[in-house]
């Protein structure tokens, strides 16, 4: 029964436009980025008349750009599994939905599954933006691109699954605001806004930011590993980052969290 | 051929906070038959059909399908086919991919889309994505969802509304013939004239209870009195003749309309006056009458 409903799910998201509305605009976004600031700080560290200390080291500046698809791209996956969530309630589609599947669990799971999958999607397009610009730009400036070096492949990975991740925590946040522009608009203020906003006051001092590295994003940040661009000095002498696994684990247990508190709020209720 | 089984509410009622939208409802839908579930609007009737098939729980009862509950079927799409409202589309989506999506879900082979678009009479339109969608052909893919699994069971809510007179035309005949199939077809309506020419039985709910529950026939003898309606080229001679026969009867426009008497005893006054009769037949709005008599004894609406 789970991989019937796996399948349609995956083909509710194929038959429709958004996600690769939503793939193209985050591979403009990322290379920009990527490729504008290793643009930025190529340019820095090559050009006379400038310390060269001003701009990062090259191993430091190289996993930055290339992570900048989840520091900067994770919304985009969240936007798509919470979008997946609530047109069906938008679009009255529950009806056929729960019509073709009575297993209300089994939907939410497979529509789960399907959005791990699809942020996957969106964390290998994001990875070759981010590494393509950044790559690109750091060689025009013929600065090290550190794609020999095996840890920043590792980093790609990770990059990748906070990417799926990400689009998990869509899926629930989906449905625990069913309400299509109210997800939209919580998603953009707290990943836009609320977020760094907190990251960069906590970082002030060591008791704060021994919560703030518990924010998604940060834990977001830590499973990739890369140096995030604000995040550089975010954590005080005294607090070390989390380790990228317990950053993973973080992210999965709030992906869990979500799902189930929004199966109890609107996924199980009646649907008239 | 699938054949139908019988669907069967127990003692369903559905409570939204302290308003109850249905009432301990009891009764028996069976297969090989039109039957039209009618009520005014508001009566509970989309209710009833949402906790048959497991879309709203009931706080009381059960409603099955050949002893199962909805939710406990193992191919729910091939057992019972359902449409209930006109709107429950992505308008992003075609509506082959539409059809698509959910018989992926339900196991349905994927031969059956272009099948059941055909039979509703949508395979030119497949293509194209669903927002730009009349009323009419929402319902027509509505029904095509509906006969995906090509099941013994369906229920229809307001299946007959936003149709066109063709597609009304066609429906009526499309049902009958699925219930000559053997299958059970349930259909709703607000309004017993759009089904009469359908259903051979009736269940009539007002405010959330059964008021009624039978073969349509079964209204016209709860009904108004008969009335005949007939005519002469010699409406006067007609007139001077029932008159002398002391008959109930008023002048309409359409004809002669007497109250209290059949059809063949209006025409043997005729005949035995010598008067030529032109038109000559019963008065259907008896059904229309004890109908809304039923359901206004509830004081709905």
């Amino acid at each position: 029964m789970f991989l019937p409903a796996l399948r349609a799910e995956v083909a509710k998201i194929l038959t429709t436009r958004i996600w690769w509305v939503l793939a193209i605009i985050l591979v403009v976004y990322i290379v920009f980025i990527s490729g504008g600031l290793g643009a930025l700080f190529g340019f820095f560290s090559t050009s006379e008349g400038q310390a060269t200390e001003q701009a990062p080291p090259t191993e430091f500046l190289a996993p930055m750009l290339y992570g900048s698809v989840s520091t900067f791209g994770y919304v985009f996956p969240v936007l798509l599994g919470a979008l997946a969530v609530t047109s069906e309630y938008r679009h009255q589609m529950l009806t056929p939905t729960f019509l073709a599947t009575p297993k209300r669990g089994l939907v939410l799971g497979a529509k789960s599954t399907a959005l791990l999958f699809f942020g996957a999607i969106y964390g290998v397009v994001g990875v070759i933006a981010s590494v393509g610009a950044g790559a690109g730009a750091l060689t025009l400036f013929g600065l090290d691109t550190q794609l020999d070096n095996s840890e920043t492949w590792a980093m790609i990975g990770r990059g990748v699954l906070a990417l799926a991740l990400w689009a998990v925590i869509g899926v629930g946040l989906g449905a625990l605001i069913p309400n299509q522009v109210a997800a939209i608009v919580v998603i953009l203020a707290f990943t836009q806004f609320v977020e760094p906003t907190l990251r960069a006051v906590t970082m002030f001092a060591d008791w704060a930011a021994s919560l703030g590295r518990f924010l998604p994003g940060a834990a977001s940040d830590a499973l990739v590993g890369a140096p995030s661009l604000f995040g550089v000095g975010a954590t005080g002498p005294g607090v070390d980052p989390l380790e990228w696994w317990q950053g993973g684990l973080l992210l999965a247990a709030l992906a869990l969290v979500l799902t189930v508190l929004g199966y109890f709020v609107s996924w199980k209720r009646d649907v008239t | 051929m699938p054949t139908g089984v019988p669907i069967e509410f127990a003692g369903v009622t559905k409570r939204f906070g302290p308003v109850a939208a249905v009432s301990d409802l009891s009764f028996r839908v069976e297969p090989g038959r039109v039957t039209g579930f009618l009520g005014p609007n508001g009566a509970g009737k989309t209710t009833t059909l949402r906790m048959l098939l497991g879309l709203v729980t009931p706080t009381a009862g059960s409603a099955t399908i050949g002893g199962v509950r909805y939710r406990d079927l193992l191919s729910p799409l091939s057992s019972v086919g359902s449409a209930l409202e006109a709107a429950s589309f992505h308008p992003g989506r075609t509506a082959r991919d539409h059809l698509g999506v959910y018989a992926k879900a339900a196991r349905i082979d994927p031969k059956q889309v272009p099948i059941v678009l055909d039979t509703v009479g949508l395979t030119e339109h497949a293509a194209r994505r669903v927002g730009g969608y009349s009323l009419g052909m929402r319902q027509r893919l509505g029904l095509a969802f509906a006969l995906l699994g090509d099941p013994g069971v369906l229920v229809l809510d307001e299946p007959i509304n936003g149709l066109d007179p063709e597609g009304i035309k066609w429906i009526r005949g499309f049902l009958r013939q699925l219930a000559v199939e053997g299958r059970t077809v349930l259909i709703s309506s607000h309004l017993l004239s759009e089904v009469q020419q359908s259903v051979d039985e009736v269940v009539i709910i007002a405010r959330g209870t059964l008021v009624h529950r039978g073969p349509l026939s079964s209204l016209e003898i709860e009904g108004a009195a008969t009335k005949v309606i007939v005519d002469s080229p010699n409406r006067d001679q007609l007139v001077a003749a029932l008159g002398a026969a002391s008959a109930t009867f008023e002048e309409a426009r359409a004809g002669i309309l007497v109250t209290g008497l059949e059809p063949g005893q209006v025409g043997h006054i005729a005949f035995a006056a010598g008067v030529e009769v032109s038109s000559l037949h019963r008065q259907k709005s008896g059904l229309e009458d004890s109908f809304l008599a039923l359901v206004g004894e509830g004081g709905s609406l």
